[in-house]
């Protein structure tokens, strides 16, 4: 018994290695010289930087779905808010080099007749406040609707719906301009981070190796979460939740805490991506964004983590390659996907690799 | 040695859409007491429980558990106050081991930094390993539960009460669907463990009550019908009329 299970934990290990391993070529092959055969080119790195925190976005997921049964199809919001917090940090950073000039505020506010920044704008010149927004206004949000929700006991396909209108409620509002949110056009044409220059190498190998760096934090962040007895209540809660009231433990508290914690690492995602596309707009909003990160964690396998990050992974491989030849075939393939996977693949591409097994 | 609180319910009244599923119940019972409970299908016996435990308040009537009002507070407050509850069909976490299933239910801090900080300890192991024992379940402690034969479940399930060390244990209908043997074991069980704290049992099986041998109430149409050694009830015009004579 003990050498199966730990051959099956080496197995995991050596799947997490390996694709941290692999996620760290881009960049290293991006570097080699010009004409060098094994050179990758830029696109490939912005397009991994961007996969890299859609798997974030999933493990978020994951932590909520996979785990304590929370389906939600709004997480795009809470990645959209970390985006927007991260967007108005850098809509700052750029200063009097706007198309207008103003010192202060953003071409969109000076087009628009804005006479002086809204307070919701203040303090976000500074990267430590941004960041931290990026995590708490997401946090919040979370938190307001989950304490609503879960104070109610709404579970299953209700609270689906519930977030599925939360994320085009806010969709619709980021759109209008008097919201101070850039309407429709959002922000774009950052210009710096921290000093550096968006445009330059550097710069994309700095973001590159930033959400590397946060998707493995936040693998074994959720990995120590899962595997502590707070895991195993989310099992629990998910599996038979009015079981674990009559246990003892205060339920709606649990799903509460589960559901902030993984709003904030959507804000973080959101964050990370916003200054690697170099745009964030109320698209990101939209419902259909919400449904297809779902999809990518019930693709790679839901409770398994590394099965959320290989969905975000292989869903968005497909996409790009799809879409590069036949984009309007793209939204029956992830239906066909999602239905393929509910039927034959109930435990994802993870299923597939572990075998039928335990 | 007898610990706890005596249950207490008075004039207790639920209605569904019209439907008396209680009518001013009145029933009860000591500290250490082992007390089961019959009736007819219908006769409120769930619900009873549901209003002990907090899951449907009642439209009116008194319900303490000691000094506590029941009818005030939630499942997991009641749950905390030390009163346990098997459900008719078994209810445990699958995809949990057997093992893992009584760590949850083990008495400890419920709240959620505590859940995260948890470290399962040698004495906490060794609470385990007992109940494991006394449920007949040592050799099944690494197998998930989802895969466990019915009585084994339903012993899982008494098992998952024992850890919560309550004092008040409500039992509904432990022995539906199981062999003789498993009967006569599941009844050995429950007799062990009244005593030290009190037990209801809502039951059919008029055998297993009589293996039980204790004071029996009968519950009819929402109200208790009559209560006493099963021999008396058993005698009881009134209870043979509605319920031991069909």
């Amino acid at each position: 018994m003990p050498g199966i299970s730990s051959l099956r934990f080496n197995l995991r290990l050596g799947l997490v290695a390996l694709i941290f391993v692999l996620l760290l070529l881009p960049p290293v092959l991006n570097a080699l010289p010009a004409g060098h055969p094994l050179r990758v080119s830029d696109f490939v790195v912005a397009v991994t930087g961007k996969w890299i925190c859609y798997a974030i976005l999933a493990l978020s997921i994951d932590l909520a779905w996979g785990y304590a049964g929370i389906l939600s199809l709004g997480h795009g919001a809470f990645f959209a808010l970390g985006g927007y917090a991260m967007g108005m940090h850098l809509m700052r950073n750029i200063g009097d080099r706007g198309v207008y000039g103003h010192p202060i505020l953003p071409d969109f506010m000076v087009f628009l007749g804005y006479k002086e920044l809204p307070w919701y704008w203040l303090g976000f010149e500074y990267f430590p406040f941004a960041m931290l927004m990026a995590l708490l206004v997401p946090g919040a949000l979370a938190g307001l609707v989950g304490w609503l929700a879960f104070r109610s006991r709404i579970t299953g396909v209700y609270l689906s719906i519930i977030t599925q209108a939360m994320t085009y409620a806010l969709m619709l509002a980021f759109f209008r301009n008097d919201m101070g949110f850039g309407g429709n056009n959002g922000f774009t044409d950052f210009k710096d981070l921290l000093g550096v220059p968006l445009n330059t190498p550097s710069a994309r190998t700095g973001l590159y190796l930033a959400a590397l760096g946060a998707l493995l934090i936040t693998l074994l962040i959720s990995a120590h979460v899962v595997q502590s007895k707070f895991g195993r209540l989310l099992v629990a809660i998910r599996d038979a939740e009015s079981r674990v009231r009559f246990l003892g433990y205060d339920v709606t508290a649990f799903k509460l805490f589960v559901f902030v914690m993984s709003a904030m690492m959507a804000g973080l995602a959101g964050a990370l991506y916003v200054p690697l596309v170099g745009i964030i707009n109320p698209g990101e909003f939209s419902p259909g964004n919400s449904i297809e990160a779902v999809v990518w964690v019930a693709f790679g396998g839901r409770g398994t983590l590394i099965g959320a990050i290989l969905g975000a992974f292989s869903v968005n491989a497909l996409k790009t390659w799809l879409t590069s030849f036949a984009p309007d075939l793209w939204l029956l393939v992830l239906g066909a996907l999602f239905i393929v996977v509910t039927l034959f693949l109930p435990r994802g591409l993870i299923g597939l690799i572990k075998g039928r097994g335990a | 040695m007898k610990k706890g609180a005596s249950l207490y319910l008075d004039g207790i009244t639920v209605t569904f859409d019209g439907f008396r599923a209680l009518n001013n119940l009145s029933l009860i019972v000591e500290p250490g007491e082992l007390r089961a409970v019959i009736g007819p299908n219908g006769a409120g016996k769930t619900t009873m429980m549901d209003v002990i435990t907090g899951k449907t308040k009642p439209d009116s009537g008194t319900a303490r558990f000691g000094d506590h009002d029941l009818t005030r507070l939630d499942e997991t407050r009641i749950a905390n106050l030390g009163i346990g509850r098997k459900f008719q069909k078994p209810t445990m976490f699958d995809a949990l081991t057997v093992f893992e299933n009584l760590e949850l239910a083990l008495k400890a801090p419920r709240g959620t930094l505590a859940a995260l900080h948890w470290r399962l300890s040698g004495e906490a192991r060794e609470r385990i390993d007992e109940v494991l024992t006394e449920i007949g379940l040592t050799e099944r402690a690494k197998d998930r539960a989802g895969i466990l034969s019915h009585g084994q479940r339903q012993w899982l399930e008494i098992g998952m009460l024992l850890m919560q060390d309550p004092e008040l244990l409500l039992v509904d209908e432990p022995v539906a669907g199981m062999t003789d043997q498993e009967t006569e074991h599941t009844a050995a069980l429950l007799r062990r463990i009244a005593g030290k704290r009190s037990v209801v049992v809502v039951e059919h099986d008029l055998e297993f009550v009589r293996a039980l041998g204790r004071k029996v109430t009968v519950l009819h149409e929402g109200s208790v019908l009559s209560e006493g050694p099963i021999e008396q009830v058993q005698e009881d015009p009134r209870v043979i009329d509605v319920y031991l004579g069909r």
